[in-house]
């Protein structure tokens, strides 16, 4: 990186965060870094567990205050995330980052109607008349091409199908400009012909808005299909970066690699697919090295003894492994195309 | 099942007898309908209802698996519970190995769970959360009269069998376990009475990637091993595509279009088929899709359009589309193995892109 090289929208150092109760410390976030650009779309993908909802949501503070340890730093834009007072979080909450939800039913409230929803939260940030605010909402929802907008104001949510429920949901959060989107798995629940509907739509808006986002998933499609970058999390940490050709087509990392033979993509049938053997780590007792050497076929004795540091694969593309050279020669040679 | 493969294993049930021999289908299915109703006004009376399954057919041959595709709401679960016989259906008749279920002198429910089970799509919520999942396992051998030891010895195997081992997960409760984990204590349970065929109802869509590709592998082996029957529902085309022998694509209540899985991919004849399979992301950014191949939303399935009830989103409706309600056939007089309710595959049917009737002599 040059000395030119714009400010990144988000910086993330060293992040940690763990639950604390009676019975057990549970380290769900152990030293995670990333930056995020300005109208960069950055996918977070890695196994069920991996950490990837806490991350995102300690960008908002959104953790119970009392059972959370949380330590590093975030900034986001000229905010100190970690520095804030709970109410100067709460204007950034909305109207610098706001978030998207896997399941639209637990952002919207079930009792307002969608253009009063909207209405309100863009009253509530930026100020004005209601009558400005109600024509805001209609606009929101001709933007994420809600069909018949007027009548849709009116609608409450359990009127709406899902996909028109999502796209309300991102109406919604797009209502005070945010310049960075959080989406977490926005689109697990839509069916295919909706996802992708959905899907180009996001990326439309953001490059519309030079909005900086977020995007988790465990779909690897879904990831080709939006991000710039990627980021491979495993037990609490990123254990690989770069863009996203680099990450799905010249994985360094042995779990990435995991993952993608793992993927049913035409594969013959008749034949087993390549399935990552064992279980996750347990986040109340993590063992001292690298945490998928237990389930890796490139593990050799010093992956255990601590974790592995980062190295570069390529140009902007780092993977937390000591055996980058072998985990390569065993990608699939069709894949280097 | 055969007493050497058993070996010194606890004996489960006795797979229930193949009757109709290898030919007969395992299920026939005929005009089965479910619709839905909405209450509402002053009296709560009925004012509207869903057709969630709307004159559904179709056979599941004897080992093979059939995947089901089609959008949400289009009535996948609610053809498997009516299947299962956890439903009432509003009309039609079910044919299990050549017996029909729940007549006089049919196959009883009790004999149908014997021969059918179900994965449920919503597995978090149907595992008792009371339970350690070893008792949830043995509890259908059980009411099935079987000794409780023995009860338990087989759900003890069972568990070992989808690779969760007894001694650490058998007396564990559901909360106590991962996604993958409880969708595996799920498919033990449903192999508990030993049956001979399995609906999965979205069973691998919770998991993530390398959960499924573990839990697929092991549906593969169970098949083999048991000598099952599948019908797999799922919103996944690549993994419709990996398991499924034959495919049946559903829209709105209604199949469209049905057969043999290469087929359906490789020459799809419905349109809503061609544009469901264009929707299929690749893990390639190279590969991205720019343009919707569909847009809209399915319309309401409390009044679905008349005629073929894809027509709003279709790119060739025509007039006929609208009058008429096209039927499932095989398209332009091909074999009967592919069929499909699409007027454009029908000779004569009306619409500009059909073939012209054919003359009869
Ligand atoms: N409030 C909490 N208290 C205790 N543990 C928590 C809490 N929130 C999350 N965890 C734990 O932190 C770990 C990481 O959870 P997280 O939700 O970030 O996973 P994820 O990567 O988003 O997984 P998924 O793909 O299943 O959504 C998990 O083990 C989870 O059980
Ligand atoms: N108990 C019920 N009462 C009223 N309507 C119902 C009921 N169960 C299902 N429906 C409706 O019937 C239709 C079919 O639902 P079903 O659950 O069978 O769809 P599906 O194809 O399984 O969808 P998904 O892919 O989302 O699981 C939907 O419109 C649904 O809202
Ligand atoms: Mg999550
Ligand atoms: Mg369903």
């Amino acid at each position: 990186m040059g000395a030119m090289a714009p400010r990144p929208l988000v910086e993330v150092r060293d992040l940690q965060v763990s639950f604390v109760s009676r019975e057990a410390t549970v380290s769900a976030v152990n030293g995670v870094s990333f930056t995020v650009m300005p109208g960069e779309v950055l996918c977070i993908i890695g196994e069920s567990g991996s950490g990837k909802t806490v991350t995102m949501r300690s960008l908002l503070r959104l953790h119970p205050p009392r059972r959370t340890v949380i330590r590093g730093h975030m900034r986001v834009g000229d905010h100190d995330i970690l520095a804030l007072s709970e109410r100067a979080m709460n204007q950034v909450r909305g109207a610098v980052i706001s978030m998207v939800f896997q399941e639209p039913m637990t952002a919207l409230d079930p009792v307002y109607t969608i253009g009063d929803q909207i209405a309100e939260t863009v009253i509530r940030h930026e100020g004005g008349s209601r009558r400005a605010a109600m024509a805001r909402a209609l606009e929101l929802l001709n933007l994420v091409k809600v069909p018949s907008p007027e009548r849709r104001l009116r609608a409450y949510p359990h009127e709406l199908s899902g996909g028109l429920r999502q796209r309300a949901m991102i109406a919604l959060a797009l209502s005070c400009r945010p310049s960075l989107l959080l989406a977490d798995e926005p689109t697990t629940a839509l069916d295919a012909t909706v996802q992708i509907q959905v899907l180009i739509m996001l990326r439309r808006l953001q490059e519309e808005f030079g909005m900086g986002v977020i995007f988790v998933t465990h779909d690897l499609g879904v990831a080709a299909q939006i991000a710039d970058k990627v980021a491979v999390m495993y037990a609490g940490r990123i254990i690989e970066y770069g863009s996203v050709a680099d990450v799905l087509l010249r994985p360094a990392h042995p779990y990435t690699l995991g993952l993608l033979s793992s993927t049913v993509h035409g594969q013959t049938r008749d034949a087993e697919i390549e399935a990552i053997p064992g279980s996750p780590p347990d986040l109340r007792a993590l063992p001292p090295g690298c945490s998928f050497a237990p389930r890796c076929r490139f593990a050799v004795p010093p992956c255990t003894a601590a974790f592995p540091p980062t190295a570069l694969a390529g140009l902007d593309h780092a993977a937390s492994c000591l055996q980058i050279e072998a985990v390569r020669g065993a990608v699939p040679a069709h894949a280097d195309a | 099942m055969n007493t050497e493969a058993q070996g010194a294993a606890a004996p489960m049930l006795d797979q229930p007898a193949d009757r109709g021999g290898r030919a007969q289908p395992m299920l026939i299915a005929q005009g089965l309908k479910r619709y839905f109703p909405i209450r509402g006004g002053l009296l709560n009376r009925r004012v509207a209802e869903v057709k969630a399954v709307d004159d559904v057919s179709f056979t599941v041959l004897k080992g093979e698996t059939l995947g089901v595709v089609g959008e949400s709401g289009c009535g996948k679960s609610t053809l498997a519970r009516l299947l299962m016989h956890l439903l009432v259906m509003d009309a039609g008749s079910l044919i299990f190995d050549g017996d029909p279920v729940g007549t006089e002198q049919g196959l009883s429910l009790r004999d149908l769970r014997r021969n059918l089970q179900m994965v449920f799509q919503d597995s978090y919520s149907s595992l008792n959360p009371r339970l350690p999942i070893e008792e949830s396992i043995a509890y259908s051998p059980r009411v099935h009269g079987m000794e409780r030891g023995q009860a338990k010895r087989i759900a003890r195997e069972l568990l070992q069998r989808v690779g969760l081992r007894p001694e650490y997960f058998g007396g564990r409760y559901p909360h106590e376990l991962s996604g993958g984990q409880k969708q595996r204590v799920n498919i033990a349970r449903a192999l508990a009475l030993n049956p001979r065929m399995l609906i999965l109802d979205e069973a691998v869509s919770a998991l993530d990637k390398s959960v499924e590709a573990q839990v697929l592998n092991l549906l593969g082996e169970l098949k083999r091993e048991f000598n099952l029957t599948y019908m797999f529902i799922s919103h996944d085309l690549h993994v419709v595509q990996y398991i499924s022998d034959r495919v049946m694509v559903m829209y709105l209540g209604q199949v469209v279009e049905f057969g043999p899985v290469d087929t359906i991919y490789a020459q799809p004849r419905h349109p809503y088929t061609a544009a469901l399979l264009e929707c299929r992301l690749v893990v390639d950014p190279a590969g991205r899709i720019d343009t919707p191949p569909l847009v809209g939303d399915p319309p309401n399935p409390i009044n679905p359009p008349s005629g073929c009830r894809f027509r709003t989103r279709c790119p060739h409706a025509e007039t006929v589309c609208e009058r008429t309600v096209p039927a499932l056939g095989a398209w332009n007089g091909n074999t009967a193995a592919h069929l499909v309710a699409c007027h454009m595959a029908h000779p004569g049917s009306g619409h500009s892109r059909a073939a012209p009737a054919p003359v009869v002599h």
